[in-house]
């Protein structure tokens, strides 16, 4: 009775004696239920084995796959979706390779991890000129050669074609950004107009936001503090230069709300967070543009930079990187992501073809950190002098903050 | 020796069934034993070694050697060492120097040992990075003569003197700034300028905190994990989940939440504007401070405090207050003199837990510390993920360790570690 297979237990009325019923009855459903429980083990086991294979499966199949697919890094929001729009998407339907996206927060300490353990999971990543030279030196990023960029519609060279700068030795820039600072107009409606007036409590009272880092923060209090731009640098690389950055800095330091992701700013002047903060400009610029924000940028003494694409030593699909990088960075692409987001293409060639955002009403040539009214009192970072200072300036700034 | 064996079996020893000695016999199997409760220690024992004394080790390690330099410049390392460090050398260790700088151009390696130098020399870091790019016109002598025309801060004594230094792949240089200390350029220890100092003052901060925090816990705990002990069952353990189901909670939702209890336009400004307390246009700081770190961390770590409290205080019987009351103590005597004595055991492992998770905090002091709530493995965090210096990150970590084994051996000293009870 029972032994291995699920049979229909005897009903009491098929016994003479009831307790002898009860026992049988009782036996009987006990060796159900073991059996029951043995198919489930079954059950488990043949799971186990169908994931472990599906698993062995997949991962063969993953190398096996491996030309099909591409991780691309950036900054996330706002900016990782205009380059999905203008590349990833086009490249996908053009070759057919799946572009994976993954967000950062920038620097090129989890890339240094990647590299220095011999497990790079990422194929291509977005990162600021300052680190894309950095990673270049210490040999975290893979040489590239300008000569395989496609050239200009019009035939010029690549190498001619783009902004001098950036180009460098392991990254292609891609875009200008810029940071600036931005307010709430329906707060303050007579707003502010100039660095100086981000200094301003008495004028503007009311916090501020500020990105957690020294870079453009100190550049920006000098010109606040009157310092010309074209000045600014030469003024940094003395003690007393740095002193008075933070003096600047110093008299708002009770006021400031630190970010640290580009999505944060925007976040923090619509939830009446602070009044005025540091910002990229592209951030601001969607914020308005797709949101309805009414936040307004001021340009003055922007502090423009740029986006390059690196290609880390050792990534998993260097070859369809490398693809991308070329389809990414030429003239129609460029221009292409200037429809989603105010970055400045990093190609002449690019700019003639900068038209709307992409609800077709906003004309994309003023947002532009390149915009000429917009370029003025601005400066471009010194990414020599930030490789040579950061450490030590970092560790200031951390002890300023700590105090 | 045989004639011991011969007297042995003479003698006639105490044998076992099967005719071995009772001795060699008891010896086989407690060694059997032995060998299986080291088979099941194991697992345990390779775990604690990969997982816990590897990496320390390793930590500790690379908080003392730092080989950047002398991997990328082997050869300038190697005469730097046997140089006799006064002003800047001759020609010959300048034509070492342009070969391993031309090496590491190839090598792409120049980047780390120019990050070296750059701790120990804030702002050279391009000097070698940029002399690397133009060291390959260099073909022919005179080598020292063509470097410093590259640029002439090769001609800086200051710089030979910390090259020389830090082609010691042994250093004590990063315990020095772990402790707002540097060597200036006669390699005399010296205070670090004062804007740059910060580590001493968040060693003290964070010590400082996390005694505040486990005081906190302490006072809150106290009363709590009393009335849980001697509430009747169903409703202590009604109690109890309000407990623990916080504890169960993650981290980062608690934290969270604190964010949204506490900010500006937040709940607890919103009830106090609500009822007059303050005005709508001073409302108070509450997070991104010290204040919101020392709240959601108690908030936090209070369950590690009221588990060994309660269940210390479970085992207590009341009689021993009843009998105590009885010989004529007053209630505040029969608590301090009978019921308190007989929790210490549980205060001392709560608060032993409380303090040692607090000092290695670090989630919650990155949401809601702001500036002046940073702790210091939020800066071991910044080493480790955006500056990138790993050797201050182990050796900042390395003095955290000793710190809180000091801690521990005081500790022990004062209360007892086999005082603990943790239930």
């Amino acid at each position: 009775m029972g032994t291995g297979s699920c049979t229909p237990c005897p009903e009491t009325d098929t016994f003479d004696d009831p307790a002898f019923a009860r026992f049988s009855i009782r036996y009987c459903r006990q060796e159900n239920l073991v059996f029951a429980f043995k198919r489930r083990g079954a059950i488990m086991k043949l799971g186990l084995k169908t994931i472990i294979a599906a698993a062995v499966a997949a991962s063969f199949g993953g190398a096996a796959m491996a030309d099909g697919s591409l991780t691309a890094v950036s900054w996330g929001g706002a900016y990782t979706k205009s380059q999905v729009e203008a590349y990833h998407k086009p490249f996908t339907a053009k070759t057919g390779v799946n572009v994976v996206s993954e967000d950062y927060n920038g620097g090129i300490a989890e890339v240094k991890a990647q590299v220095e353990a011999g497990n790079v999971t990422w194929d291509i990543i977005d990162v600021e000129l300052s680190d894309a030279v950095r990673g270049c030196d210490e040999g975290i990023f893979e040489p590239i050669d300008p000569a395989i960029l496609p050239p200009a519609p019009d035939g010029t060279p690549a190498t001619e074609d783009f902004l001098p700068g950036t180009i460098s030795e392991c990254g292609i820039a891609t875009i200008v950004w810029s940071t600036i600072y931005a307010y709430d107009k329906s707060k303050l409606t007579s707003g502010p107009t100039s660095l100086a007036d981000f200094f301003d409590l008495a004028k503007f009272p009311g916090k501020r936001g500020l990105r957690k880092t020294p870079k453009a923060n100190l550049e920006m209090a000098l010109i606040a503090d009157g310092v010309a731009p074209g000045d600014v640098y030469e003024m940094l690389g003395t003690p007393e230069g740095i002193d008075r950055a933070f003096a600047k800095l110093d008299t708002i330091k009770n006021d400031v709300v630190w970010w640290e992701a580009g999505a944060q700013p925007p976040q923090l002047l619509a939830d009446g967070e602070v009044v005025m903060t540091t910002a990229y400009n592209g951030r601001i610029f969607n914020a308005v543009a797709a949101e309805g924000k009414p936040f307004e940028i001021v340009w003055d003494g922007q502090v423009w930079d740029i986006d390059l694409w690196a290609i880390p030593k050792g990534a998993p699909n260097m070859e369809n990187a490398l693809e991308f990088l070329k389809f990414s960075t030429d003239t129609q692409r460029l221009a292409d992501q200037a429809k989603w987001i105010a970055y400045g293409p990093a190609r002449k060639s690019s700019a003639p073809l900068v038209g709307k955002y992409n609800d077709g009403k906003i004309d994309m040539g003023p947002q532009m950190p390149t915009s000429p009214d917009n370029l003025k009192t601005a400066i471009q970072n010194n990414f020599e002098f930030w490789a040579d200072n950061q450490d030590q300036l970092n560790e200031r700034f951390n002890a300023w903050l700590a105090n | 020796m045989s004639d011991v064996t011969a007297d042995a079996v003479s003698s006639g020893p105490l044998l076992a069934a099967d005719g071995t000695p009772l001795k060699r016999k008891l010896a086989q199997t407690t060694r059997k034993a032995k060998i299986r409760a080291l088979m099941l220690t194991a697992p345990l024992v390779i775990f604690l070694l990969a997982g816990f004394v590897f990496p320390i080790g390793q930590m500790l390690w690379r908080s003392a050697y730092n080989p950047s330099f002398s991997e990328v410049l082997p050869n300038l390392a190697a005469v730097l060492k046997t140089w006799d460090g006064q002003g800047v050398p001759g020609e010959d260790i300048f034509e070492i120097a342009v070969a391993d700088l031309k090496q590491s151009r190839e090598d792409r390696s120049i980047g780390r040992a120019a990050t070296r130098v750059n701790y120990d020399l804030p702002g050279s870091r391009s000097l070698f990075t940029s002399t690397a790019r133009k060291v390959k016109d260099i073909d022919g002598p005179p080598y020292k003569e063509q470097l410093i025309e590259i640029d002439k801060d090769w001609d800086d004594p200051v710089l030979w003197s910390i090259l020389k230094r830090v082609s010691d792949d042994y250093t004590a240089g990063f315990y020095l700034s772990a402790l707002d200390r540097k060597y200036d350029t006669g390699g005399n220890i010296v205070a670090q300028e004062e804007v740059q100092q910060i580590y001493v003052k968040l060693f003290l901060r964070t010590f400082w905190m996390s005694a505040l925090i486990t005081f906190l816990c302490f006072i809150l705990a106290f009363p709590v994990s009393y009335l849980l002990s001697v509430l009747p069952l169903r409703t202590s353990n009604l109690l109890m989940i309000l407990v623990l189901l916080p504890f169960w909670t993650s981290l980062l939702v608690r934290t969270t939440a604190w964010i949204a209890m506490l900010q500006s336009e937040g709940v607890v400004n919103d009830i106090l504007v609500s009822i007059g307390l303050v005005g709508d246009e001073n409302r108070a700081q509450l997070i991104y401070n010290q204040t919101g770190t020392i709240i959601a961390m108690t908030h936090i770590l209070l369950p590690f405090m009221i588990l060994p409290l309660f269940s210390v205080m479970k085992t207590i019987p009341p009689s021993y207050m009843r009998a105590a009351r009885s010989l004529g103590a007053d209630s505040f005597t029969a608590f301090r003199r009978v019921y308190f004595p007989q929790t210490i055991p549980g205060i001392a492992a709560g608060t032993l837990l409380v303090f040692i998770l607090s000092i290695g905090f670090y989630i919650t002091p990155a949401l809601v510390g702001g500036q002046d709530g940073q702790m210091i493995s939020n800066l071991i965090a910044f080493h480790m993920q955006k500056s990138l210096n790993w050797s201050l990150a182990a050796a900042l970590g390395g003095i955290l360790l000793a710190s809180v084994l000091l801690l521990y051996w005081l500790y022990n000293k004062l209360v007892g570690v086999d005082n603990l009870k943790f239930g």
